[in-house]
C-alpha cells in the first residue's frame, strides 16, 4: 500500500437515486493528518456523500480510493474493516446504557468457551476509563449512563470510541450543530488532537466559523457538486460563507441586518 | 484578520469549563449503585406484599407446601415473562404468547397422540414448530416495520382461533384433548418435565426432622415441581446472558436505539428475530409443561398470559420504550404475582381482589421505574 497516498480520494463520483441526481460529479481528497471541512447548505448532497463513503449507500460511477487501493464497498461493515468510521450526529450512543457497553457496542471482546463465552467487562471498563481519560473526561464509574454525559462529551466519546478501534479516517456528521459554545470548544479541541495522532478528519458542518476554527481545507458543495476545494491559506472565512450560501444574496441581507449572519 | 482569531477565541474557554466539570463529578454512592438496578422496584414489591400476607394471612401460607402452592403458578408465568422481559428490552412486543401457550400444546398433543411419536421427538417438534412461528412474528415485525404491537395482536387471534378449530378437528368435536399424559410414557425425559425434583433431598430432610412428614415417614412435600426448577433456572441463564455476554449487549443495544446499534456493527435484526424465537420457545415449554402436569390440554390454555406476563416484566423493571430492564426482576415480579394470586386465599379477603392489586401494582411500577430511570440517566 502507498504510504504516500492520500487516506480517501474521490473523483467525480456520481450518485442517482432513480430519477434524482443526488451527486453529479463530487471530488474530495483526505490526506493523514489532515481536517477536511466538507461545507454546504441543505440539500447541496453532503449527506448522500458521506453515507456513500461510509458504505450506506454504492456510487453510481467515479472512483474511489483508499490509500491508493480502488474500493467498492458493499455495507457500512467494510468501510469500517477499511478504517473509514463515521460518527453521525445523534445516531452514535445509546443513552440508557453504560459508557463502557457504549463503547464497546458490536465489537465486545470475549473470554472462554462457547457456550460459557462471556464478555470481558472488567478489561472493558479499565480501556473505558483510559480512554475518556486521556480526552479529559474523567469517567469514574464507567457504569453510569450515557445519557448523564453532557451533549460535547457525548461526540467525544463516540469520536475516542472510533479512533480506540484503528479509525484511519474520521467521518463527523455535523458533531457540533446541537452544542453550546463551551461543548462545541471541547469538540473542536479533540478533533485538533485527532488529527495530530496522523489520522484523516472529515469534518461536516453547517457552521463556516467551526469549520474554519480546525479546517486545514475546506471543500464546498452545491446542488451535488464540487463547488471547489480551498486550502485555509488560500480563503478568508467570509469568502467561505458566501461560498457556501451560494452567492452574494447572504452578504447582502447581513449588510441590511448591520452584522454577519 | 479578525477572522482567523476566531479559533482561538473560541477554543479558550474549554480548559476552564474541564476544570469545573471535574469539580461537579460527584463519588458514585452506594445508593446511586442500587438505584441503577432495574429489579430494585420488584424486590422492594416484593418484600411489600410478603410483609403484608405475614401480617394478614393464615400462617399455613408460609409453609414450606404453602410456598410450593405460591412459586407453582409463579414459575409458569415467570418463564413467559422472562421472555417477555428479554424481547422488551430488545424493544418489541409479542402478544401472542398466551395463545402460543395453547396452540404449541395442541401440536404436542397431536405429536403424542395422533402420531403417536416418543416423548422427546415430540417435545424437539413442538419447540421447533414454535420457533417458526416466533421467527415468523419477527421477521413480519421487521420487514413491515409495523409496530410489533399490531402483528402479534393478529396472531393472538389467530393462533387462538387456530387452537380451537384444530382441537375440534383433531378430537371430532371437543375442545379439550385427553389423554397425553398416558400416551407420554415413563423415562428420563419424563422426569424432565413433569413430577417433582429433588425428591431425595426432601426425603433426607423429613427422616432428619428438618421439614414436616406424614405419621408414615413420607415428607408432606415430596419434592421440587419441575416447572419451578426450569424457572429458576431460566431465570438464572437469561440473567447472565443479559448481563455477562455480547448477545446481551445487543440486546440492551436493539431495544435502546436500534439505528445507532446498527451504525455500531450490532445485527440488530438477527437479535429481534431470534427473541422472538425464544418467547416463542418459552411459550412452548410452559405448554409441555403443563400438558405433561395435567395430562390434557384445551383451548383455554394461556388465556390473557401474555398480558400478565408484560406486567410481571414491567414490574420486574422492563420499561415500555426498551433497552432497559432485567431478567431477574420479571423472576420477581412472578413471585408477586403468584403470591398475590394464591395468597388472598390465605386471608379473609375476597380473592377477586386480585384484579385490583394487579392494576394498582402495574401503575406505581410504571411510575416507580419512570422516576428511577430519570434519577439514573439524567435525563430532565
Amino acid at each position: 500500500m502507498d504510504k504516500d497516498a492520500p487516506l480517501i480520494d474521490i473523483r467525480n463520483l456520481v450518485k442517482h437515486f432513480g430519477s434524482v441526481i443526488a451527486l453529479s460529479g463530487v471530488s474530495l481528497t483526505v490526506r493523514r493528518g489532515e481536517v477536511m471541512c466538507l461545507l454546504g447548505d441543505n440539500g447541496a448532497g453532503k449527506s448522500t456523500l458521506i453515507k456513500t463513503l461510509a458504505g450506506v449507500h454504492r456510487p453510481t460511477s467515479g472512483e474511489f480510493f483508499v490509500e491508493g487501493q480502488p474500493v467498492a464497498f458493499a455495507s457500512p461493515r467494510d468501510a469500517l474493516d477499511a478504517g473509514i468510521a463515521t460518527v453521525y450526529q445523534d445516531l452514535a450512543m445509546i443513552p440508557l446504557m453504560s459508557v463502557t457497553r457504549n463503547f464497546f457496542m458490536g465489537r465486545e471482546p470475549v473470554k472462554g468457551i462457547w457456550p460459557f463465552r462471556n464478555v470481558d467487562f472488567d478489561h472493558c471498563d479499565e480501556v473505558t476509563r483510559e480512554e475518556m481519560h486521556k480526552i479529559g473526561i474523567d469517567v469514574r464509574d464507567p457504569h453510569q449512563a450515557v445519557g448523564t454525559l453532557s451533549g460535547g462529551e457525548r461526540q467525544c466519546v463516540a469520536i475516542a470510541r472510533a479512533v480506540y478501534f484503528g479509525a484511519k479516517v474520521l467521518i463527523l456528521d455535523e458533531p457540533t450543530s446541537a452544542l453550546g459554545v463551551a461543548q462545541t470548544s471541547m469538540v473542536l479541541k479533540y478533533i485538533h488532537q485527532v488529527r495530530q495522532k496522523g489520522l484523516g478528519v472529515i469534518f461536516i458542518t453547517h457552521n463556516v466559523r467551526h469549520a474554519y476554527a480546525v479546517g486545514d481545507g475546506f471543500t464546498v458543495l452545491n446542488r451535488g457538486k464540487t463547488l471547489g476545494t480551498y486550502r485555509k491559506s488560500e480563503i478568508q472565512i467570509d469568502e467561505l460563507q458566501n461560498l457556501m450560501a451560494g452567492g452574494k444574496e447572504l452578504q447582502a441581507v447581513s449588510e441590511e441586518l448591520g452584522g454577519m449572519v | 484578520m479578525v477572522n482567523t482569531t476566531q479559533p482561538t477565541a473560541d477554543l479558550a474557554p474549554a480548559t476552564a469549563v474541564k476544570t469545573i466539570q471535574d469539580e461537579r463529578l460527584r463519588e458514585v454512592s452506594l445508593l446511586t449503585k442500587i438505584m441503577r438496578r432495574p429489579e430494585l422496584g420488584a424486590l422492594a414489591g416484593l418484600v411489600l406484599v410478603t410483609i403484608f400476607f405475614l401480617s394478614t394471612a393464615d400462617a399455613s401460607m408460609f409453609t414450606l407446601a404453602g410456598i410450593m402452592n405460591i412459586l407453582s403458578p409463579a414459575a409458569q408465568l415467570g418463564i413467559l415473562a422472562i421472555a417477555a422481559a428479554l424481547l422488551m428490552i430488545g424493544g418489541e412486543f409479542d402478544l401472542s404468547i398466551g395463545s402460543m401457550v395453547a396452540f404449541t400444546g395442541l401440536v404436542f398433543g397431536a405429536f403424542i397422540t395422533l402420531s403417536g411419536w416418543p416423548l422427546l421427538l415430540a417435545i424437539a417438534a413442538t419447540l421447533a414448530v414454535a420457533a417458526v412461528l416466533g421467527g415468523l412474528n419477527g421477521q413480519m415485525v421487521i420487514r413491515t416495520r409495523l409496530p410489533s404491537f399490531i402483528v402479534t395482536l393478529a396472531f393472538l387471534f389467530i393462533l387462538r382461533g387456530l387452537s380451537l378449530v384444530g382441537l375440534k378437528w383433531a378430537t371430532g368435536g371437543s375442545t379439550q384433548m385427553r389423554g397425553i399424559g398416558d400416551q407420554a410414557g415413563d423415562g428420563l425425559v419424563r422426569e424432565l418435565f413433569s413430577g417433582v425434583a429433588f425428591e431425595g433431598v426432601f426425603s433426607w430432610l423429613a427422616a432428619h426432622d428438618v421439614i414436616a412428614k406424614f405419621p408414615n415417614g413420607t415428607p408432606t412435600v415430596t419434592g421440587v415441581p419441575i416447572s419451578i426448577v426450569w424457572f429458576v433456572v431460566f431465570a438464572l441463564t437469561a440473567t447472565w446472558l443479559l448481563l455477562r455476554t455480547r448477545a446481551g449487549n445487543w440486546i440492551f443495544a436493539a431495544g435502546g436505539d436500534a439505528n445507532a446499534a446498527r451504525n455500531s456493527g450490532v445485527p440488530v435484526d438477527r437479535v429481534k428475530t431470534s427473541l422472538f424465537m425464544l418467547t416463542a420457545c418459552a411459550a412452548a415449554l410452559v405448554a409441555i409443561l403443563t400438558v405433561l402436569d395435567a395430562g390434557s390440554t384445551d383451548a383455554r390454555r394461556g388465556f390473557q398470559k401474555e398480558f400478565e406476563a408484560i406486567i410481571a416484566a414491567v414490574i420486574g423493571g422492563c420499561l415500555l420504550t426498551g433497552g432497559y430492564g432485567s431478567a431477574i426482576g420479571a423472576f420477581f415480579g412472578a413471585i408477586i404475582f403468584g403470591m398475590v394470586s394464591i395468597g388472598l386465599t390465605y386471608t379473609r379477603f375476597d380473592s377477586d381482589w386480585f384484579q385490583v392489586f394487579l392494576g394498582a401494582m402495574l401503575l406505581l411500577a410504571v411510575l416507580f421505574n419512570n422516576f428511577i430511570r430519570r434519577k439514573v440517566t439524567g435525563e430532565r
